[in-house]
């Protein structure tokens, strides 16, 4: 079986992927694990999706709908139930196990990983204590929420403040549940404005900067948690500790891109995202091999995640054909008070090449500068940077004469 | 009443008081957040998202097609609890007309079999 385009992962970013290359005139096949198209989005039934892409505020299972009846009208082969277990990058094949076809070789033109992201979880962020039931990441506590339809908790804590988190706060009070506190390690939130307003303020649910939880108690099911403020190396002030009675903590502290499936492969990683290094095709270190959507970096918005879906799916196609045009390649590279600048590789030529980059902190009135050959190409004024949401700048190709350097003026 | 402006990632602290019959908003930037404060002051809505369970213990995500007054978000949600819907449901389907006497329906965001 031989396809132009294999694609890994069927949700926000494969999916885009998977259209853009069809429309390339690409023969594509996109393998899921789960019993459908839409990953993540299935679960996210709150609102807010779509603004940039759609113009209009989508639910997730709407905003993966859109794409799935796109998917569904073309010929592009859907693979569902499926494990891809294994990458030969000399050959370009894949290996799965699905329920139709069982143990499967596929060889492909291109594969564009878009295997998403998965949460940390109580063993990543050290928790001690004892380990009863009701310890819940808070995207697994969603999905048993609103697609199982379980209640997951009846006095529920959640530590982090990411989006998942203050949108599962609402959830839970939504489904009765008494949603004590939400904590947060640092003294900002990570997660939208927009969502500490709608999602705890609205309900009065309490949130609390610079607080960790340092015990859980509880035997079987949780009966409590022990909660104290942190100093500015976030160590907690043991003698401050206070015990909070509840029955679920739900976490929502981060997540990391699941790229268990390349490990080894020798593709060049970014220690910073935890993803791939790759250029502006979104192409990897390896040859013929993108990566795509929150695999490659965790992103804030799914209308981000399409666009970059759709990138690496109209350059794999283009790969697979044997028309992709690269140029002479400079490193984009992110300097004093910007983590990360994505792609990490762009090349010379013709028209416009998009950025996204985050910041380290929150930087007030700060302008971004990008150099070029150490000349000021463009510079970009903000009222606010935060961690918490990617930017993007824009850059004329015919300006690139060197390195590209993305730095912050305070 | 006190609040955060979520216009933009500022997030800006905004005071609303009312003098006479003028609505004040204080702490804000920009006009945006003139806008928003008066919007919150007078008339807070949103849009309200839950699950409905269907007769076989699924479990369908819902909408309101359209913002509602924030002080009937409860209201909408016992509604919502107490009734057990039938499949198949398409996206858009709607669920309850007019939920509460609000004038806005409840329609469904996800196509179940």
């Amino acid at each position: 079986m031989k396809y132009d385009v294999v694609i890994i992962g069927g949700g926000p970013a494969g999916m885009a992927a998977a259209i853009s290359a069809y429309e390339q005139g690409s023969s594509v096949a996109v393998f899921e694990r789960d019993t459908r198209l839409g990953g993540i989005l299935n679960q996210c039934i709150h609102n807010g999706f779509g603004l940039h892409y759609f113009k209009e505020e989508l639910t997730g299972p709407e905003y993966a709908e859109r794409f799935r009846a796109k998917v569904k009208d073309s010929n592009i082969a859907v693979y569902l139930e499926a494990m891809v277990l294994t990458i030969d990058k000399e050959n370009m094949t894949i290996t799965a196990i699905t329920p139709s076809c069982g143990f499967m070789e596929v060889e492909a033109g291109a594969i564009i990983l878009a295997m998403g992201c998965r949460e940390r979880t109580a063993g990543a962020i050290n928790l001690t204590g004892t380990r009863p039931a009701g310890v819940y990441t808070a995207g697994m506590a969603q999905r048993l929420s609103n697609i199982n339809g379980y209640m997951v908790g009846k006095k529920v804590v959640v530590l982090g403040s990411g989006d998942i988190g203050l949108i599962m706060a609402r959830r839970m009070t939504f489904e009765g549940a008494e949603v004590k506190m939400v904590l947060e390690l640092m003294p900002y939130s990570s997660g939208l404005k927009r969502n500490i307003v709608q999602c705890l303020d609205d309900y009065n649910i309490p949130l609390k900067y610079s607080y960790t939880v340092t015990r859980i108690v509880g035997r079987k099911r949780v009966e409590g948690i022990f909660i104290a403020p942190v100093d500015e190396k976030l160590r907690p002030f043991t003698d401050k500790e206070e015990y909070v009675e509840c029955d679920t903590l739900l976490l929502s502290v981060g997540l990391i891109p699941e790229n268990d499936l390349v490990s080894g492969m020798g593709i060049e990683m970014s220690p910073i995202t935890a993803g791939a290094v790759v250029d502006e095709n979104r192409q990897t270190s390896l040859k013929g091999i993108f990566s795509a959507g929150n695999v490659l970096h965790v992103h804030d918005l799914v209308d981000n995640v399409s666009a970059e879906g759709a990138i690496a799916g109209v350059a794999a196609a283009k790969y697979a054909k044997g028309e992709l045009i690269e140029g002479k390649a400079y490193a984009a590279i992110a300097e004093k008070g910007v983590r990360y600048v994505l792609p990490q590789k762009v090349y010379s030529g013709a028209g416009k090449v998009k950025l996204y980059f985050r910041v380290g902190a929150v930087y007030k009135n700060a302008r971004l500068i990008v150099a070029s050959g150490g000349e000021n190409v463009v510079t970009k004024k903000y009222m606010i940077l935060s961690p918490g949401e990617m930017e993007s700048v824009e850059l004329d190709k015919s300006k690139i004469n060197g390195d590209i350097v993305l730095s912050l003026e305070v | 009443m006190n609040t955060i402006c979520i216009m933009c990632p500022m997030g800006c602290p905004l005071e609303i008081t009312e003098s006479g019959n003028v609505i004040v908003v204080k702490g804000n930037t920009c006009k945006r957040g003139t806008d928003y404060g008066v919007q919150e002051y007078s008339a807070p809505k949103r849009v309200v998202t839950s699950l409905v369970h269907t007769e076989t213990g699924k479990v369908v995500s819902v909408k309101t097609a359209e913002l509602i007054d924030k002080k009937i978000i409860f209201n909408v949600l016992d509604a919502l609890k107490n009734i057990r819907i039938k499949l198949p449901i398409k996206i858009g389907d709607v669920i309850i007309h007019n939920v509460c006497g609000s004038g806005v329906n409840i329609v469904a965001t996800s196509s179940i079999e």
